[in-house]
């Protein structure tokens, strides 16, 4: 994957382009007066995997908006896979969060997939059903699922759903990973599943991973860089240079502690925002109580 | 009534020619009918469907009292319905209210003209539980016409449609635009109502465009197998309908109904045996095996 550096030149930002496939430069998004992010350099290259941490409401789902061009930034330039974000770009994919489908939903898992390859063109798809089908078997078996594909989606398990899921934004063959809290509500035993689906892909067919999570453990072998988003404030590093004690001090403007137990990392003292899904975490702060 | 069915006298009035029209009107109904309905289940726009038809009565009742066809009046209804649900409900949480709202006030404004007109009272029943033996070859050449309208759009719409009606945040995501769509869609629904208004009637119009459809999907989850099911019902619930309702010379509307929710009990039935013994083969909470 190589950027064609004079289409990534941008009209309003006169600093160079960065070689990644998920590019920003000096981006800024804003609600009106209020600021989630500014002046953000970011550049993911092929392979690695960026998972992007913070509170709720700190503009971890807007900055996936914003690269699938549902929301354009308020100032400054972001290229994916060379382009300024579109719609309906063939080269990215985007994993939802794990939300339970109507048990009534008139759809099988191979649909699902399907529509992650071509649902979004107009027509029926009739012709090049045969191709079609071969690549939607392929993608269900990359992740398992072929079981379960004829199954109403609605009747499966959350880990089952969020398989699919995984089949459905990889079908098309990405260059780009969007993956917007794709663990939440699963147990571990499905977490590790799914983060490992996702790991795999990035190895065989260097996919560049975003990864919007709240909990970095469960994708913490997996993490080559951390994007820490705080009130406006963001810091990118590898996970042992932003997940410390004076980083995360500095990001909150509070006292935090970093806490490694057993290989994983625990932050301690956030609001209470950051870390509210996970139960061992209440545990864990109650023991520090 | 003491005999429901007289064959003879059905296979005598099969014979005539305005009978004939208004099977091949039903038939296209049921068409209609039975490819929208899977997409009309899947995004919850029953209530919907009812909204528009009523207020395609209150369109009926404009063009009656004006003096202008009734079916042109029951169409304009039906699509400025459907644009005006589909836009002020654009927040699903407030969906139903909306319709409520304005479909209670839009069939108060339909009594009323219905009572400012000084015609005949079977011309206003009509309106309301359906007169498919009065289509007239006029009106069979717009219904055609709507019909290929309708189903021409949705050929071209049909796959970000569905994705949008079964996933919509992830066809939002890969630039299906969800938001044009469902307009287009509600205009789509409003324009097929309103050919289901003058023929099954305002109130029964549910039962060609939901009940064939709610049965499809409670047998089967493939999207194409239950529009074609949705179709094959729709057409039975329509044309049966009529034949049913020849000899006694009863409602059309009584026999639609009665026939597609037969069918709805039987798929129902289906799908709850069915679901006995799935819950019985698969243990719930089976954690699923890794992938190799």
């Amino acid at each position: 994957m190589t950027v064609d550096r004079d289409a990534a030149r941008d009209q309003s930002v006169r600093t160079s382009p960065g070689s990644g496939v998920v590019s920003l430069r000096e981006a800024t998004l804003a609600y009106g007066q209020r600021v989630l992010w500014s002046g953000l350099d970011l550049d993911v290259q092929p392979g690695e995997f960026v998972a992007v941490l913070g509170p709720n409401g700190s503009g971890k789902t807007s900055l996936l908006r914003v690269l699938l061009g549902l929301r354009p930034l308020t100032s400054g330039s972001v290229r994916v896979v060379g382009e300024p974000p579109g719609r309906g770009n063939q080269r990215i994919g985007y994993v939802p969060q794990q939300r339970a489908m109507e048990e009534s939903l008139v759809l099988r898992g191979r649909d699902l997939v399907g529509l992650g390859l071509d649902g979004h063109r107009w027509g029926i798809g009739l012709r090049g059903m045969r191709a079609r089908r071969e690549r939607v078997d392929a993608a269900l078996a990359a992740v398992g699922a072929r079981d379960f594909a004829d199954a109403p989606v609605g009747r499966l398990s959350g880990g089952e759903q969020q398989r699919l899921r995984v089949a459905q934004a990889l079908v098309s063959d990405p260059e780009v990973l969007l993956c917007d809290e794709p663990l939440l509500s699963l147990d571990l035993a499905n977490q590790q599943v799914v983060s490992s689906l996702i790991d795999a892909r990035r190895r065989a067919a260097n996919t560049a991973v975003l990864f919007v999570t709240h909990e970095i453990n469960p994708v913490l072998p997996l993490v080559d860089r951390v994007l820490y988003l705080v009130d406006g404030r963001f810091r990118i590093g590898r996970p042992d240079e932003v997940m410390t004690a004076e980083t995360l001090s500095e990001l909150y403007r509070a006292t935090i502690d970093v806490v490694r137990v057993g290989g994983q990392i625990h932050v301690v003292g956030a609001q209470s925002g950051l870390c509210e899904q996970s139960s061992h975490h209440h545990l864990q702060d109650e023991e520090r109580a | 009534m003491d005999k429901l069915f007289d064959l003879e006298l059905t296979v005598e009035l099969l014979g005539f020619p305005f009978v004939r029209t208004a099977l091949v009107a039903a038939a296209i109904l049921g068409l209609l009918a039975g490819v929208l309905g899977p997409l009309i289940v899947s995004r919850n726009m029953a209530f919907a469907v009812h909204g528009t038809s009523e207020l395609s009565f209150t369109g009926g009742a404009a063009a009656l009292l004006l003096g202008v066809n009734v079916g042109h009046g029951a169409l304009a209804g039906a699509v400025v319905a459907a644009l005006v649900l589909g836009l002020l409900s654009r927040r699903s949480s407030e969906h139903d209210s909306v319709i409520g709202a304005v479909l209670a006030f839009g069939l108060g404004v339909g009594v009323l003209l219905l009572w400012f007109y000084p015609g005949r009272a079977s011309n206003k029943f009509g309106l309301l539980v359906g007169q498919i033996v009065s289509v007239d070859f006029a009106s069979l050449a717009l219904l055609g016409a709507c019909a290929v309208a309708v189903l021409l759009v949705l050929l071209v719409i049909y796959r970000p449609l569905l994705f949008a009606s079964v996933d919509p945040e992830v066809a939002k995501a890969r630039g299906v635009p969800t938001g044009p769509l469902s307009l287009v869609f509600a205009v789509l629904v409003g324009v097929a109502t309103a050919l289901g208004v003058q023929t099954v009637g305002a109130l029964l119009v549910l039962a060609l465009m939901i009940t064939p459809a709610a049965a499809a999907c409670r047998i089967t989850a493939n999207p194409l197998r239950a529009t074609v099911l949705a179709v094959v019902f729709a057409e039975v619930s329509a044309v049966g309908g009529i034949v049913f309702s020849l000899a006694p010379g009863a409602p059309v509307s009584a026999f639609v109904t009665a026939i597609s929710f037969c069918i709805y009990l039987v798929c129902w039935t289906v799908s709850l045996a069915r679901g006995r013994r799935r819950g019985v083969a698969t243990p719930a909470g089976a954690v699923p095996a890794a992938p190799r």
